[in-house]
């Protein structure tokens, strides 16, 4: 195979010079490439030959910060530009071909210096199942990229960069299972070579049904390996709920790693941001997560055609079935599973709350954890990690802000250094999620009343919506610092929460004003502040937050008073989000249904079967940035404009997670 | 008929400028003490306390006059204006039916004095009018349809009056009516000539010529219908003429009752000039008039989804889906908060009104302006459909505060808990909690698209013109 790779090669390669502008491009590499051809047909098997060649190249061509901030150069940014790349093969010409088709700024950039991928190119080096992978990884992307290039150019690069992802992890954990167990080392390798002389014929559908089939293979193999008999059954429902979602099925995509771990760091992320959420109009899939869900629950009959791609279930039998079956569910770990049964019940509400309570739990679970012996805790860890957040997903869906939880405590357990015996890890993942949770939730929420308070004047009237612990805390210390003010509390069916709010403020002396979201516009006269909370804010600005913010911020731009969001920081996120259509959760229908009417009891009962009559309950709606004057972040006041800056610019420097 | 409509419109014309004035007279800015806690209605303050509306208010006498009417329709004002006191009435087309009609059995038991029957007419239902008014100011049907009474009664009498003129003129060429002998006696200040005068620019077309010619007669002739009427009352057979005028304005209050019995269905007609195929429409509230639009448009074959929002503390919103649903429409409730999130999707908002101001302005359902807010947003068209007696020839000063009136809190919120921070008007507790739960919202004229009433669709900026043909300027203020 190696020598059809090098014919097919150098086509390419010509055509890299030929279309970016890029001059050491064909000069410095060309010669290479005929040094690396031959090489490679060495050393291919050897581990060696790439990890010089990972770490020369990382350091110097990675461009620093434009592929933090945009899709494009983001996806060719962590291609490194062919030049000084004295060891890279035809892979690196290969993807200097993308960067020139794409974005030639990029390349031009990368002399400066690297950013933040130190880390991956480093215990690569040591990795012994890269090279095969890597090798049959670059000739499966050949058909593609030498025919059509730049149509094409982002399917291999996808899977590239979902393969590189798991190339840490995944070679750590190969890394031990070397040393643990010879044999599956010397199964893999047959089988690696099996599937590299196939790829190189299938295309990418056929070679991605290949990869799972050896996964579930691997997997069954394994699972016999394993002395205990409940092992083998206990992978297999935790992995499969992955598959529904890329981001899970990225480092299970073990079999096939490319020597592509140079990918940044960023790029990982993206691929673990809970970002794909499972549209439950797609009927295959939906099924095929119902198959190995936890909890068992009817989908109701009755939705809103609009939102058919949310889930909505059907209430009452969910809580029973749930904690019926709680000590036949030995997946979930008990603190998990109190949480999920907590969220679903609606004990626990509020974005920080809840957010607070499933670390609490995943803390509680990683100190119960025990790597099963041929495992990896990296790996083994993180199945357990995502098998806990799809149980936590059934009883509600995650906030933005939990997504960004989960992905934080994911790249910890990705981040622990090889070498760190188990429980180490468990205590350094335990301080670390702590430590998420004092710096990036409650200090913030500190310096956002510190920042907040400056804010409010004597003889304001602040009008709040909802409840907001953050807002809470602002007031509540504005009148301890004495501050004169009066607060408007809005509220809204179903939950009224603003009565908890208004409940605490009135007990602590705070001169309140209680009235319900209709009469916003008439109250907002008197209202000389909005102070607002938020689930979370997108990278366009937009805010995403119980439902009705957007009507108060729209009624209070309207009358020209100035809005107020308080936010943390890691509620932030890198998407972007015009509506409340697409993305949304839908909360119970009855409880909009069941109305504290007169004479309303007999008649909604005939009612309630009626196809024609269906009760829509959001959560969640979307407020323009357009309506929100300003921003109180544990990082400043900001204009909504900067939440870009502030996410591109922290997560870069991993402050932000 | 030619004739009193080219009377009707020089007539107007100068009504319309008389609505004008009068009406920045009586809208003089009046700025309360403490805003949301008071309801103001204009110059008769009404004050009172937050929480006194659920409880009944002590009842006040009648004035004085009412002593010329009998005894039974003096019972029935009383009760009414207990009922309109006590909010026992729902809804400002149930109101208006009540009103016309309590007025109609004051006119046709008032006895009418044999001079100024129509000036004594208008007295007796200005009296009970302004009783009415006061009972219930926000209710502004109660007012529109005591003015729609008084106008009726001012235009029957001139067109009485006219055709006595144009009698006049007749007799003046030719000496042969039956009416020579009342003519030409008892005119106290006035010329015959002057009355001819007067009858001439009546009668003619509104030409230039006659607007310059118009103007030195109208300054030596009052030209308002009152005194035209005193005057010329005295030109026709006295008993022939009570009875015809009496007789003429219950067939004009009979008609008033009529057309408002029928505004629904009138604006539903128009249903199908508005409502296509597979339509999104949102509504907020309960109103009579959007159910007969819809359920029209349904009739019609136009298949289409309703967004209907709950409109708590009420939640009236459930009685019209509920409505909607018996009627076979596709109807999803959403909470009021989720009004913007699904004003996205929707093609149109269509509102029923309490009232429609003089300036456009609309005072519908609490949550209507939150609504045409967001509509005005992302650019759906708003449309208020309004039957003529919900049309208010006022012009509104601060209506949200002025136009609304607060309900119980205990909607809002159960008595039980906050009860002990609940301001009642006699502690002074420093925590004060007030709970604010008004029932009207206000929408500036340019958030409304449309109007659609009972005479078809109207911008909001030709409301003005549309009121003044309804309503006599002098009856402005009351």
């Amino acid at each position: 195979m190696d020598p059809r790779r090098g014919p097919l090669a150098v086509p390419k390669v010509r055509r890299v010079g030929f279309f970016t502008s890029i001059e050491p491009s064909p000069e410095t590499p060309r010669p290479n490439r005929s040094l690396s051809g031959p090489a490679e047909a060495i050393t291919s098997s050897s581990p060696l030959s790439d990890s010089p060649s990972g770490q020369f190249i990382s350091p110097v061509q990675i461009p620093p910060s434009r592929h933090h901030s945009d899709n494009l150069a983001s996806r060719a940014a962590p291609v490194p530009v062919p030049g000084p790349s004295a060891f890279r093969r035809q892979l690196a010409n290969d993807r200097a071909l993308h960067v020139g088709s794409y974005n030639p700024v990029d390349s031009l950039l990368g002399t400066s210096p690297p950013s933040s991928n130190g880390e991956v190119s480093e215990d690569s080096g040591s990795l012994f199942g890269f090279q095969r992978s890597d090798s049959a990884k670059l000739s499966a992307s050949f058909p593609n990229g030498g025919f059509d290039m730049t149509l094409r150019v982002r399917a291999p690069q996808e899977s590239e960069a979902k393969v590189a992802i798991a190339s840490t992890s995944d070679g750590r954990k190969k890394n031990v299972e070397a040393s643990g167990e010879g044999e599956s080392v010397a199964a893999k390798p047959l089988k690696e070579k099996e599937t590299k002389s196939l790829k190189e014929k299938t295309s990418k559908a056929e070679r991605r049904a290949i990869q799972e089939a050896q996964r579930a293979a691997k997997a069954a193999a394994k699972g016999e390996g394993s002395k205990r008999a409940g092992e083998s059954s206990r992978p297999k429902p935790s992995k499969p709920a992955k598959q529904p979602q890329p981001k899970k099925e990225a480092p299970q995509a073990t079999s096939s790693v490319s020597e592509k771990r140079a990918v940044s760091v960023e790029k990982e992320r993206r691929m673990d941001v809970p970002q794909t959420q499972m549209q439950y109009d797609d009927k295959s899939r939906v099924d095929k997560a119902k198959r190995r869900s936890v909890v068992e629950q009817t989908e109701s009959k009755n939705k809103v055609e609009l939102f058919l791609h949310l889930p909505q279930y059907e209430r009452g039998n969910q809580l029973p079935n749930l904690s019926s079956n709680i000590f036949s569910l030995d997946t979930i770990h008990h603190a998990v599973y109190k949480v999920g049964l907590q969220h679903l019940a609606g004990d626990i509400a509020g974005d920080n709350a809840r957010c607070i309570a499933m670390l609490h739990a995943f803390q509680e679970a990683i100190n119960d954890y025990t790597t099963p012996p041929m495992k990896d805790l990296t790996m083994d860890l993180t199945a357990k990690i995502n098998g806990y957040v799809s149980f936590l997903i059934e009883c509600r869906p995650l906030s933005m802000s939990m997504g960004n939880a989960i992905r934080f405590l994911k790249n910890q357990i990705r981040k622990l250094p090889v070498d760190l015996s188990e429980p180490e890890a468990k205590a350094s993942l335990c301080s670390e999620i702590g430590r998420f949770i004092d710096e990036k939730i409650l200090l913030a929420d500190k310096v956002i009343v510190q920042h907040a308070v400056t804010k409010i004047r004597d003889g304001e009237v602040l009008l709040t919506y909802g409840f907001s612990c953050v807002v809470e805390m602002i007031l509540l210390y504005a009148h301890e610092i004495g501050r004169k003010f009066r607060v408007v509390i809005v509220d809204s069916r179903p939950n009224l929460e603003g009565q908890k709010l208004l409940r605490r403020l009135v007990t602590r002396g705070l001169d309140c004003t209680y009235t319900h979201i209709n009469a916003v516009s008439y109250i907002m006269g008197e209202v000389t502040r909005v102070f607002l909370g938020a689930s979370s804010i997108f990278s366009n600005g937009t805010l995403y937050s119980k439902v009705g913010t957007a009507c108060v911020a729209m009624v209070a731009n309207a009358f020209s008073v100035p809005v107020i969001v308080c936010c943390e920081a890691y509620k932030f996120h890198e998407r972007v989000l015009l509506d409340s259509i697409c993305s949304n959760e839908l909360g119970d229908p009855d409880a909009i249904a069941n109305v504290p009417l007169r004479n309303n009891k007999k008649h909604s009962k005939t009612m309630d079967n009626n196809k024609n009559l269906q009760f829509l309950n959001l959560m969640y709606d979307s407020t323009p940035a357009e309506y929100i004057s300003m921003i109180v972040t544990d990082y400043g006041m900001i204009p909504p404009t900067s939440i870009p800056v502030i996410v591109r610019e922290y997560r870069r420097e991993d402050l932000l997670l | 008929n030619y004739k009193r409509y080219l009377y009707q419109r020089v007539f107007l014309e100068r009504l319309s400028y008389w609505a004008f004035v009068s009406a920045a007279q009586t809208l003089r800015p009046i700025k309360p003490p403490a805003s949301h806690y008071l309801v103001f209605l204009f110059n008769s303050v009404s004050l009172s306390p937050e929480y006194s509306l659920s409880t009944s208010s002590p009842h006040r006498s009648p004035p004085s006059h009412s002593h010329r009417k009998m005894p039974d329709v003096q019972s029935m004002v009383l009760e009414f204006v207990n009922k309109l006191r006590k909010r026992k009435i729902e809804g400002s087309q149930a109101t208006a039916r009540c009103t016309v009609e309590l007025l109609r059995s004051v006119i046709s038991h008032h006895r009418v004095p044999h001079a100024n029957q129509a000036s004594a007419l208008i007295d007796a239902v200005k009296a009970v009018g302004a009783q009415l008014v006061a009972a219930n100011p926000v209710e502004l049907a109660v007012g529109n349809v005591v003015r729609r009474v008084l106008h009726i009664i001012r235009e029957e009498d001139l067109s009485l009056a006219t055709a006595a003129v144009a009698g006049l003129d007749l007799l003046d060429a030719s000496d042969d009516d039956e009416d020579v002998n009342g003519k030409g006696i008892g005119y106290p200040g006035m010329s015959a000539a002057v009355v001819a005068a007067a009858a001439r620019s009546t009668l003619r077309p509104p030409s230039l010529q006659t607007l310059l010619e118009g103007t030195p007669e109208s300054a030596t002739v009052p030209y308002t219908s009152s005194s035209g009427a005193d005057s010329e009352s005295k030109t026709a057979d006295k008993s022939s003429i009570t009875r015809k005028l009496k007789h003429d304005v219950i067939e004009g209050v009979n008609q008033l009752i009529h057309e408002i019995a029928g505004c629904h269905e009138q604006i539903a007609e128009q249903a199908v000039e508005h409502i296509h195929q597979n339509e999104v429409i949102l509504t907020l509230g309960s109103s009579r008039t959007v159910l007969e639009f819809l359920c029209a448009a349904k009739e019609k074959k136009r298949s289409f989804r309703v967004f209907v929002a709950e409109g708590a503390p009420r939640y009236q919103g459930h009685l019209l889906a509920k409505e909607l649903v018996a009627r076979g429409l596709q109807t999803t409730v959403i909470t009021d908060s989720a009004v913007f999130a699904m004003i996205s999707r929707v093609n149109m908002v269509i509102i029923g009104a309490h009232a429609v101001m003089a300036n456009g302005g609309v005072i519908g359902p609490v949550g209507v302006n939150m609504a045409a807010l967001a509509a005005k947003k992302h650019a759906v068209p708003f449309v208020v459909l309004a039957g003529s007696h919900k049309l208010c020839p006022l012009y509104p000063h601060n209506p949200e505060v002025l136009l609304n009136e607060l309900r119980s809190p205990s909607e809002l919120l159960d008595f039980g808990e906050f009860s002990d921070c609940l301001d009642f008007g006699t502690g002074s507790g420093s925590p004060l909690l007030q709970v604010v739960n008004p029932t009207f919202d206000y929408v500036p004229p340019s958030l409304v698209s449309l109007f659609i009433t009972d005479t078809g669709g109207h911008n909001p900026s030709y409301m003005y013109r549309l009121i003044a043909d309804y309503y006599s300027a002098d009856d402005l203020v009351m």
